[in-house]
């Protein structure tokens, strides 16, 4: 079905079931609940869920496929950024042109970038593209903020002043992000006996977006394009000995995952009309190398559940703090209730990033596969189990017969 | 001709830091084959190893003075450091004056056995695994790491100053014959140049001059080889990373007064470092060195007001460019040795 085989197609449609439904799947507690601080399904998570699930997709078409590791993607992700609110400023407060516009100036950066960076390989290449975007960084940060040649703004950040000429406005439109007069945070709350369930605009276009993302990569990964890619982690020399070129290959798919990056920088000044330097920090081109990783590189599904869960939990242990961790160990005698709060406080709070940094590094160690890897050997031992069991109830007939 | 001198001069002090975090580095990496992201946070440990024994020296007790009051007519509380009441209060105000030159003997085993510790625990384990996982694995222990000094010691900057003797500036021009205030340098930037230098040197002669080293250069070399020759290689390379570990960490002690650190200057230096020992060729100790002085000595030259004023903000870009410039027209770097990284 649409080009996908039946194992694909089974995949796309929980993807596109997951996207859909996430306004309940992500609220499964009610509202008054003492469970309700671990409910995801606020717009501007899902927003973000959605979000980073595209820009780990594209990444993964670079790293999962080719083995080239960028640790400079943010610098994509900070030019679609830049990119869209420019659009904002001088066209229109509506998404379409922004989000094109941010995706081509993307993927010519990456170009340039990809075209240098990828004449070397292994570590170089990870250096390199970490030279070019900590460059970009120091360039949007200060350099091209300057009063003649202003096209950052510097340390405050890119955004749309009433002053600016937005020529196709008219009155009539809302004045944010809009698509055809659909305000981005235009937002419907249903609410059932306690439960109350959000319904935003902003999150359905990027849910959409991230489902045909989604999609482009599957095919792309079937293609005898993906092929060529995984031809070239295996073995690039080997490649190059059969007279193949594997550079176009590799550049491509540079740029592909650049687009990538690019569309989920427009999303992001999409739906919140601004644009900072920190976007292109080594730290962002970090955490999207984490979520593939921790979702499981190589693997269709694996950066999507990574984005979701490092935007998940991130979002989640910073909201816990001290007094929700006693009431969660309100049922241990006092003593052992302050010293299990006193281990865990490190970890919460703004102590996420230690947490993030220990997941990190575990799941690395033991589970270089990532999160889909771990579903795996799970689902195997049980199927393990399961045979087991039927060998023996053979063996346990055989005698019979 | 005095502002060049004296934009060499301020280049030397980071170029110092680089080199010696490169040289780390490229130690590490031209013994064990591992890429260690996690070396800037081991010259983060070494700033914070002097903070702590500053703090430690500085512990004191409380006690009234009966002859002084406060602004509420009670008698005054004061603090006593320990090494105040232990040694008397002149040698002891001057133990905790010269903390930061004392952290050099506390750092050293520290360092050298958090080193110890990091190979035998972690990076063993990675030899075999992808350069991909070896960067993945050392970039989330630097975060571990530099999340835990954020938890004990906050975001803020802590200053740790020089000792009394060593503030102020040497008037550099003079000796040369300048004019007096052509050149200005503070003393401390000067002790750590020489620092740097003596702990190069010293790293240079115990590899070159000793059979310890001449071990390791083999290794180095040909790893199998040695191995096969019956020298158990391994337990060399982790001592060597110890070293490593430690040079960093002495880096990061001495850099205190200069700067004053705080949880995520080793992600700062780190950045620059990779930059440098790729600029000087993978693998190579001299090329580590050299580069690391030639990108220090650059980025203070672009950040005169002659050369922003052409090219806005060439300071905080230069060193990028020779890289991207560096790399592509000579690949291995400055002295890169051939065959190593070439896959």
């Amino acid at each position: 079905m649409l080009g996908l085989n039946s194992k694909d197609a089974t995949l796309f449609f929980i993807v596109i079931a997951l996207a859909v439904l996430a306004p309940f799947l992500l609220n499964p507690f009610p509202e008054d609940s003492a469970l309700a601080q671990f409910n995801a399904g606020y717009p501007d998570l899902m927003q973000r869920f959605a979000i980073y699930g595209i820009f780990a997709i594209g990444f993964n078409i670079l790293f999962g496929l080719t083995g080239y590791l960028s640790f400079g993607h943010a610098a994509f992700l900070g030019v679609g950024s830049y990119a869209a609110v420019w659009i904002f400023k001088l066209l229109t407060y509506n998404v379409v042109p922004a989000i094109l516009l941010s995706v081509i100036v993307a993927s010519i950066f990456a170009l340039l970038i990809g075209y240098i960076s990828l004449r070397r390989s292994g570590i170089y290449f990870s250096i390199l593209t970490l030279a070019f975007a900590q460059m970009s960084f120091a360039l949007a940060y200060s350099v091209l903020s300057n009063p003649n040649f202003n096209l950052t703004n510097g340390e405050t950040g890119l955004q749309v002043y009433s002053g600016d000429p937005q020529i196709l406005h008219r009155a009539s439109l809302p004045d944010l992000p809009h698509l055809f007069g659909l305000s981005m945070r235009a937002n419907y709350q249903l609410d059932i006996s306690g439960w109350s369930f959000n319904f935003n605009v902003g999150y359905y276009l990027c849910a959409i977006i991230m489902i045909a993302a989604f999609y482009f990569s599957t095919r792309l990964f079937r293609s005898p394009f993906g092929m060529m890619l995984r031809a070239v982690k295996s073995n690039q020399q080997r490649l190059n000995y059969t007279g193949l070129n594997s550079r176009p290959y590799t550049l491509a798919a540079f740029v592909i995952s650049g687009a990538y990056a690019g569309l989920a920088g427009g999303l992001l000044a999409a739906m919140d009309p601004l644009a900072g330097a920190e976007r292109m920090q080594w730290t962002a081109s970090g955490e999207v190398v984490l979520m593939t990783i921790l979702g499981g590189a190589g693997t269709l599904i694996g950066p999507v559940l990574g984005a979701g869960f490092i935007k998940y939990f991130e979002n989640i242990f910073s909201k816990i703090n001290d007094q929700i961790l006693h009431q969660w160990f309100a049922f241990l005698p006092d003593g052992l209730e302050d010293f299990m709060v006193f281990i865990i406080h490190p970890f919460i709070g703004k102590g996420w990033h230690l947490t993030l940094g220990i997941l990190f590094m575990l799941v690395v160690i033991f589970l270089p596969g990532g999160l889909v890897e771990g579903g795996q050997r799970i689902g195997r031992l049980f199927g393990r189990k399961k045979r087991a069991e039927d060998t023996t109830s053979a063996a346990a007939k055989t005698p019979a017969e | 001709m005095d502002a060049f001198i004296l934009q060499v001069l301020n280049g030397l002090d980071k170029g110092s830091a680089f080199a010696l975090i490169a040289l780390g580095l490229t130690l590490i990496f031209g013994t064990l084959g591992v890429v260690n992201f996690a070396h800037g946070a081991l010259f983060m440990m070494g700033a914070f190893c002097a903070v702590f024994l500053q703090k430690l020296l500085s512990l004191g007790f409380e006690t009234t003075d009966e002859t002084k009051t406060d602004f509420l007519g009670k008698p005054l509380k004061v603090e006593t450091p320990y090494v105040e009441s232990w040694f008397g209060p002149e040698i002891g105000a001057s133990i905790i004056d010269w903390s930061v030159p004392l952290a050099i003997i506390f750092a050293i085993p520290v360092m050298i056995g958090f080193g110890f510790i990091m190979e035998r625990g972690l990076i063993k384990h990675f030899y075999k695994r992808p350069h991909a996982d070896q960067i993945l694995v050392t970039f989330g222990l630097a975060i571990v790491l530099q999340e835990v000094i954020k938890y004990f010691y906050g975001a803020n900057p802590i200053p740790t100053p020089a000792p009394d003797m060593f503030k102020g500036s040497l008037d550099f021009g003079v000796l040369f014959g300048f004019d007096a205030n052509a050149i200005i340098y503070p003393y401390w930037r000067l002790i750590y140049f020489a620092f740097a230098m003596s702990i190069i040197a010293g790293v240079f002669a115990f590899l070159q001059f000793t059979t310890f080293g001449m071990v390791v250069r083999a290794g180095m070399a040909d790893r199998e080889t040695v191995g096969l020759l019956g020298i158990d290689i391994d337990k060399r390379f982790t001592i060597m990373f110890g070293i490593a570990a430690a040079v960093a960490g002495l880096a990061g002690v001495m850099y205190t007064p200069i700067n004053p650190p705080n949880y995520h200057m080793g992600m700062d230096f780190l950045v620059l470092s990779f930059v440098v020992v790729v600029v000087g060729g993978m693998g190579s100790l001299p090329g580590a060195v050299l580069a690391g002085f030639l990108l220090g000595i650059l980025e203070s030259f672009a950040s005169t007001t002659w050369a922003t004023t052409t090219i806005p903000g060439i300071n905080q870009i230069i060193i990028y460019l020779v890289a991207i410039i560096v790399l592509l027209t000579r690949p291995r770097g400055l002295m890169g040795r051939k065959g190593v990284m070439e896959e």
